[in-house]
């Protein structure tokens, strides 16, 4: 069983993912990363491959990309570092990146290689449902991995029903009109959103991200949606002085208990 | 073969939607409307009557008579450098203030690389009285300090973008990520014909008055409503798309597209897209352009900070791969050689985007009887410290 469906089958609510930049800070430091994540108790780690013109992201993110380009990552590159990843890593993976660097490995090879390394699940947010539906979705069955689709606030009820249908493992609903990055709070407008997608009963189960950075918008998305996903807050602390492994460790505590 | 848009906004192979979900909803606004409004009567009144009253069209058709002498053959300049603002980019954003209007908009986002598009499009802010924020390079604010002071002393706010490599690239990704988080009240003035559908062909359509006044022009000047070559240079291409439309179905004329070399087309320092570019996705199109082989866009170089596009317009790209345009590459010094010849033998200093479709002549082999019209994008006002500095004046 796919690792996401086994995880939303076993765990109820509370779901933690987080977003890392592959290669950021330290070109290596992603495998590292990885375990220490789920050992201080992530549900689930996207590993987002980074991208010269990230357009749906916000400066954090556009800066750890940058970063990691810099440092040399490539998308080969990061599946020879994930090549034993599942020797000791048992939680969900899913790799997340823009469509051009995928297109030009191929989409038939970016998928084989993510199911020989271990991937549960792919996020393509320059994706159009419809392309992936008319052009990729076979080839994704066929490797067993999930294509998570992304919904908005701004999105009708029709759309969100037809993107729900075609989404794998989970639906991403993007928690605002916006780019990725931490928000201090989570505002009415937007919680009036999830309570309508909550009494959508859409057939997978939702994760709330963009603008997920601390105790009280964590907890707060986890009451409308299976669980949440934090990148901007983290892909942060990743950048401050310290060990890895000590400011992961405090930054899973900081969102889980406050 | 054709070269309309089909329905799912591709030309061929290229174009598309490639956006995140976020962009959706305005997108599809503009998709579901942009036909409709732009063919309504209304809308052609208003767009006409600007392109008149405020741009100044038509354009003229000028035969380029010691130009014609010295290539032995008969050459037509169109003179889109005389629009006001001192280019074609006007054409455009008249068309899309009005259609943002029409929609019921109130902030007008742009990006800009040289600052062309950017006064094109603080000017009709000004005019219609709408919120403007322009996002340029910070590298290119830096190096167009005249453009940057003529947009704000029109009442636009200029964003320096510091991501990336800080030029025209990033400035449109940084356009796109504003939209993304302005999805209802703000309207997004492309400058060219990049993109996602429908912005190729919507950009496409405001600026083919270009070509219908060719046609017009030329049938009185020489009794034949078709040239045999039309020349233009290509950045994203609007200018040429405006050129080539009414003609892209009539085979008996060649389209010249005309790409920036830069230093040379294989001396990494170029932007010649189509000629060294593969497929991939750009600002949301599916079109040739600069990258690596690990899918990382390439930053391009010319000197000429309007043709500096890593990508090319879907509707180019097709063009290209189908034959229908032959294209050509013209370095810096090439470039700025036919300026100089065009400033000597005319009197007229073009912008260095348009000394490169210029500078093709030089390449192409006529017959004394064809009928050759160059679009002349822009005057050189803009250049003129490049020109000092390059051309030692
Ligand atoms: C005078 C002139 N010509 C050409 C261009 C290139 O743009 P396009 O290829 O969209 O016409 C520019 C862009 O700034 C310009 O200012």
């Amino acid at each position: 069983m796919n690792r996401i469906d086994r995880l939303f089958n076993e765990k109820k609510g509370e779901i933690l993912s987080v977003y890392i930049t592959a290669g950021y800070p330290g070109l290596n430091d992603t495998p590292a990363i990885v375990r220490a994540l789920q050992e201080y108790g992530a549900d689930m780690v996207e590993i987002g491959i980074p991208f010269s013109d990230p357009l749906a992201d916000g400066p954090v993110i556009q800066q750890s990309s940058q970063v990691a380009l810099g440092n040399g990552m490539t998308l080969k590159l990061l599946f020879s570092q994930l090549a034993e990843i599942r020797n000791n890593i048992h939680i969900p993976l899913v790799l997340m990146g823009y469509l051009n660097p995928v297109l030009q490995m191929g989409m038939e090879t970016f998928l084989e290689n993510c199911s020989e390394t271990g991937m549960d699940g792919v996020i393509i947010p320059d994706l159009p449902p419809d392309v992936y539906e008319a052009e990729y979705r076979d080839h994704f069955k066929k490797h067993g991995i999930h294509l998570s689709l992304l919904i908005t606030p701004h999105a009708t009820a029709d759309r969100i029903n037809r993107i729900a249908r075609l989404s794998g493992g989970f639906l991403y609903m993007v928690a605002d009109a916006s780019t990725t990055g931490a928000k201090a709070s989570i505002g009415l407008h937007q919680i009036e959103y999830f309570k309508r997608i909550e009494k959508m009963n859409l057939p997978v189960p939702g994760l709330i991200g963009f603008g997920i950075s601390s105790h009280e918008t964590f907890t707060t998305a986890c009451k409308h949606a299976r669980g949440a996903i934090i990148g901007s807050a983290f892909i942060k602390t990743l950048g401050e002085e310290g060990s890895l492994e000590e400011k992961i460790g405090a930054f899973i505590r900081s969102i889980r208990t406050g | 073969m054709n070269f309309e848009v089909d329905q799912r906004g591709f030309y061929g192979d290229f174009g598309g939607a490639y956006i995140p979900e976020m962009l959706y909803p305005n997108i599809r606004e503009l998709e579901d409307n942009y036909l409709k409004i732009i063919e309504s009567d209304q809308f052609r009144d208003e767009f006409g009557q600007l392109l008149r009253d405020y741009a100044g069209r038509p354009t003229p058709l000028f035969r380029a008579g010691r130009l014609s002498e010295h290539y032995g053959t008969h050459i037509y300049l169109k003179r889109e450098d005389l629009n006001h603002t001192g280019a074609h980019k006007i054409n455009n954003t008249i068309g899309q203030i009005l259609l943002a209007r029409h929609l019921g908009k109130e902030r007008i986002i742009a990006e800009t690389g040289a600052g062309q598009h950017g006064v094109a499009t603080a000017t009709v802010c000004a005019l219609s009285g709408m919120h403007c924020i322009v996002y340029m390079g910070a590298l290119d604010v830096e190096r167009q300090a005249p453009n940057v002071k003529k947009m704000k002393m029109l009442g636009a706010e200029v964003v320096p973008v510091h991501s990336g490599n800080k030029t025209l690239k990033d400035a449109t990704n940084e356009a796109i990520r504003d939209w993304i988080n302005h999805p209802v009240d703000t309207h997004y003035i492309i400058g060219s014909v990049v993109g996602p559908h429908p912005y190729p062909d919507m950009v496409t359509r405001f600026q083919s008055v270009i070509s219908k006044e060719i046609k017009v022009q030329l049938a009185e000047k020489t009794g034949r409503h078709y040239p045999d070559y039309l020349v233009a240079c290509v950045g994203g291409g609007s200018n040429a798309a405006g050129a080539y439309y009414h003609f892209l179905n009539d085979e008996r004329v060649k389209l010249i597209s005309v790409e920036a070399a830069g230093m040379g087309v294989n001396s990494g320092l170029t932007a010649a897209t189509s000629l060294l570019g593969s497929t991939g996705i750009i600002h949301g199109s599916k079109t040739l352009l600069l990258q690596d082989g690990d899918g990382q866009i390439k930053e391009p170089y010319s000197l000429s900070a309007g043709l500096d596009y890593p990508g090319v317009g879907p509707l180019h790209a097709w063009l290209a791969q189908s034959g229908r345009a032959t294209v050509f590459a013209v370095t810096d010094e090439e470039a700025l050689q036919a300026a100089l010849m065009c400033a000597r033998k005319e009197g007229i200093i073009p912008a260095l985007e348009t000394a490169h479709a210029l500078a093709v002549l030089d390449k192409l082999k006529f017959g004394q009887d064809d009928t050759v019209v160059v679009n002349l994008s822009g005057r050189g006002d803009k250049d003129m410290e490049t020109y000092i500095d390059k051309l030692g004046f």
